[in-house]
């Protein structure tokens, strides 16, 4: 057992491989540490932060941070739970989230995100509103960044996966966004089966799949049964 | 006609990106060559560049708009930088910004119509000892006052180049034909270790005289920390660089200066880049690295041939190159590499990035450069003033070098002194020097409020003045900005957030979008809109920001909100608004009802008692 380690996640043991980071291990052991810039088969990049965790006292992002011999990480804490619902407003804050209108309501990674940390009512952040073109110059597909995040998703997938290189991010700071490798989304290759384009892959609203709206009812949707990390904390439970 | 041109434009872009080998990872110097060739990249040759290198349009694109000194639109023949930062500011660079935008007849921010002229503003230049100052066409000139930028402008407008402007000459090697710049040293105390007399290649004979792991112990046994800021033990990085396994190691020099406030880089390289050269060579020895650069700042870029011709000395003398001091085996050179206008390119991962083509921001560490550097690497990057006391120490011993300074924290410091003092400029100083000593030397009376270390340090009050510089107390990077009385602190606070907000890179959720929400608390407490609870929320949400960014930049974003709060309380509370009812006092009825009174054209009914039904047009 040499290649495996020992830590600790609220007080629970976990194992992980060797230079397995914290969040996959956790994920194994069916502790679900929150999150939305990572997701399955994406190269993590710790962008969105939400997935902060205190390791022996220093705060890192447990989707890149490789989990370390009886390390002791702290997550459902209350100062980490504020930082998550800081972060999240934060998103929420940055872009046009306006869940009653968006086809992406109720599958929303943010918005039930949002749910699941307890936030309820307005918070006392800001609001940014930008004002960005709506690009639905491609046949089979939307883009509207001003539901974006910035959690890079589509970008690694374009790349990683579909070996294609459709969206890549342009400019810096706030004025950060994603770009499209052309004049709009129709001057690209993208293709509705692209890894980048399916409905799993932006968590929010930002790429929207043409005559496809609104296909799922209002109580049948993704999240109106569970909250977001069900899947993973449910592996817990089940574990004897 | 059109197409003829274009063609021509692509040409000449096919021959850029071949001069530098259609080489992915040289994609910076391919823009920087595109935009000083056509002054812009043109989104229409984006995917040219992007075909020759073997990218795609849109990663051309993300580089460009991420380096401020790059643009799409074609900036003017002369394009003016007008440094902005606060200590130029208080100098009265707005003013001198007016003379030129009427002299020149160009709104600061834009290019006039007939694309003679662009008069823009840009974060520290690292002249803040003889502001205001600006960059013309990359010259740079100093000490501007009206009458001077009159001349200046005059002269520009009758069409002389910037380059054949006729300036007087600074000292030192400021007079050298290579750089000859007005651009002045101000070096008002020298010390032992950098800028009193040193003995040329004593350190790096005595380094190649034992063995590489002597080399790494002899730093280690001198405590030398880092000088760029964030004080890593030198010789463990270089130690971390030595026993990673790896077929080519570098040595990455950090000229990227771009602190706020800081300038003894800028005299280093002027007058000690042999020094610097041979620190950056030893550690080459040390780690055993094969190749070298140094990542220049833009704003530098007047050092930049006068650099290369201590490059080149050295390769004739046999000190750089094969065999280095009849070393056989030991090979090791060094590039320059020019930066584009990006502050967070300071931080070592992000300048490793910047250098290999790509956007600068920050690795996800682990790894650590010094074990996945550039091209997955080894690579140590250390600050100019590291290298120079690195190539002392193995000239003077260990020993020598931990006598100076305290027990934490060995040797001297480079300190950049400016803002309301008789004497700005550059001050090496032992390590413990109390602020108090400092602000004495520098002729500063009437100092108020001290902010240590740049953007990103800690802004003191008068009753911690008695505070030391040194690792064990105050650290810095080396910039000392001096404010008197006469200056408004929370001015200083915003003008450091509106250089976070610009700097930032964007990469992480709290420092791209957190910091735009403090500076908009801020502006609301100016204008005597917020009560005490509004303070809760600065801290509160700077500590989220300190907490979960990914970087340094970000980590230390909020220090001028917070270290003000603590060191300033009554700047605050002197603007706070007290609730009579308990109910917010910040929010204003009148001004929230403005937008739905526009759009409705009419006024409420129920909060404006004078209301007036008559029909409006």
């Amino acid at each position: 057992m040499e290649d495996t380690i020992r830590f600790f996640i609220d007080g629970v043991q976990v194992t992980a491989a060797a230079g397995q980071t914290v969040m996959k291990a956790a994920d194994a052991a069916g502790i679900y540490i929150p999150r939305l810039c990572d997701t399955e088969g994406l190269k993590p990049q710790g962008s969105c932060r939400v997935c902060v965790v205190k390791m022996n006292g220093r705060t890192v992002a447990s989707c890149t941070q490789p989990a370390l011999a009886d390390a002791v990480v702290e997550s459902e804490t209350d100062e980490i739970r504020n930082y998550r619902r800081d972060l999240v407003r934060m998103l929420f804050h940055e872009g046009n989230h306006l869940c009653p209108i968006c086809e992406a309501s109720g599958r929303c990674e943010l918005q039930a995100m949002g749910y699941r940390l307890g936030i309820t009512q307005a918070t006392k952040y800001p609001y940014l509103q930008p004002v960005r073109p709506v690009d639905a110059s491609h046949p089979d597909i939307v883009l509207d960044t001003n539901r974006c995040i910035l959690c890079g998703r589509c970008i690694r997938a374009s790349r990683d996966v579909d070996g294609k290189n459709v969206f890549e991010y342009v400019g810096r700071g706030i004025h950060k966004k994603v770009g499209v490798n052309g004049a709009n989304l129709a001057d690209t290759d993208a293709s509705i089966d692209d890894k980048a384009i399916n409905i799993n892959t932006c968590p929010v609203g930002c790429i929207i799949q043409k005559g496809r709206g609104f296909f799922a009812p209002i109580g049948k949707r993704e999240f109106d049964q569970h909250p977001i990390g069900h899947q993973i904390s449910r592996r817990r439970k089940e574990t004897p | 006609m059109n197409q003829a041109i274009e063609q021509s434009k692509k040409q000449a872009v096919i021959e850029i990106c071949a001069r530098f080998g259609n080489d992915r990872t040289r994609l910076l110097d391919i823009l920087l060559a595109v935009q000083s060739r056509f002054r812009c990249v043109e989104p229409a040759l984006m995917a040219s560049i992007a075909e020759q290198v073997g990218s795609y349009r849109v990663e051309v694109e993300g580089m460009v708009s991420f380096y401020a000194f790059f643009s799409t639109e074609p900036l003017g023949e002369v394009t003016i930088r007008l440094c902005d930062d606060i200590i130029d500011r208080h100098s009265g660079v707005e003013e001198i910004a007016g003379v030129f935008a009427e002299s020149l007849g160009v709104r600061p921010g834009e290019t006039s119509a007939d694309g003679r002229f662009s008069l823009l503003c840009t974060p520290c230049i690292g002249m803040s000892d003889q502001a205001p100052a600006g960059l013309f066409n990359g010259r740079v000139i100093t000490n501007l006052t009206v009458p001077f930028a009159r001349a200046i402008a005059d002269q520009l407008v009758s069409g002389v180049d910037p380059a054949a402007l006729e300036l007087p000459l600074g000292d030192g090697n400021n007079t050298h034909p290579l750089i000859h710049s007005m651009v002045r040293n101000n070096i008002r105390l020298t010390g032992e270790v950098l800028l009193a007399g040193i003995s040329p290649e004593a350190g790096l004979n005595n380094a190649l005289a034992r063995s590489p792991k002597l080399v790494i112990d002899e730093i280690d046994r001198a405590r030398l920390t880092g000088r760029g800021g964030a004080g890593y033990p030198t010789g463990q990085k270089w130690r971390i660089a030595a026993e990673t396994p790896a077929s080519q190691r570098y040595i990455f020099c950090n000229a990227d200066e771009g602190e706020p406030g800081t300038f003894k880089d800028r005299v280093l390289l002027t007058e000690r880049a042999g020094l610097m050269i041979e620190g950056m060579t030893l550690a080459a020895y040390a780690v055993s690295a094969g190749q070298g650069v140094i990542y220049l700042r833009n704003e530098y870029a007047y050092l930049r041939e006068y650099l290369q011709s201590i490059l080149d000395s050295r390769r004739k003398q046999g000190l750089l190159g094969s065999a280095i001091g009849g070393h056989r085996g030991f090979d090791f050179d060094i590039r320059i590499q020019l930066g584009a206008g990006a502050y967070i390119c300071g931080e070592e991962s992000a300048l490793i990035s910047s250098c290999e083509g790509l956007r600068g921001e920050p690795k996800t560490r682990p790894p650590f450069p010094v074990q996945s550097g550039y091209l997955g690497c080894p690579t140590v990057v250390d600050n100019v003033e590291t290298f120079c006391c690195a190539a002392r120490i193995l000239d003077q011993g260990a020993a020598w070098f931990r006598s100076l300074g305290t027990e934490g924290s060995s040797g001297t410091r480079l300190l950049s002194v400016s803002g309301d003092c008789e004497r700005p400029g550059i001050y090496e100083l032992p390590f413990g020097i109390s602020v108090k000593n400092l602000l004495e030397l520098a002729g500063a009376q009437d100092a108020a409020a001290v902010q240590i270390g740049g953007a990103s340090g800690e802004m003191i009050n008068m009753s911690q003045f008695g505070r030391r510089i040194c690792n064990e107390d105050l650290h810095t990077g080396g910039s000392i900005m001096v404010f008197s009385a006469r200056r408004n602190i929370l001015e200083i606070v915003e003008y450091f957030l509106d250089f976070f907000i610009d700097e930032s890179c964007g990469y992480c959720t709290p420092c791209r979008v957190g910091n735009v929400f403090l500076r908009k608390r801020i502006d609301k407490i100016r204008q005597g809109l917020c009560q005490l609870e509004d303070l809760d929320y600065l801290r509160e949400l700077g500590r989220t920001i300190a907490e979960t960014s990914r970087c340094g930049l970000g980590h230390t974003s909020p220090n001028p909100v917070l270290t003000t709060l603590k060191n300033f309380p009554l700047v605050y509370a002197a603007l706070l608004k007290k609730s009579k009812d308990g109910m917010q006092a910040a929010f204003d009825i009148q001004s929230a009802l403005e937008e739905s009174r526009h759009l409705a054209k009419r006024r409420s009914m129920i909060y404006d008692p004078t209301y007036d039904d008559s029909p409006r047009e």
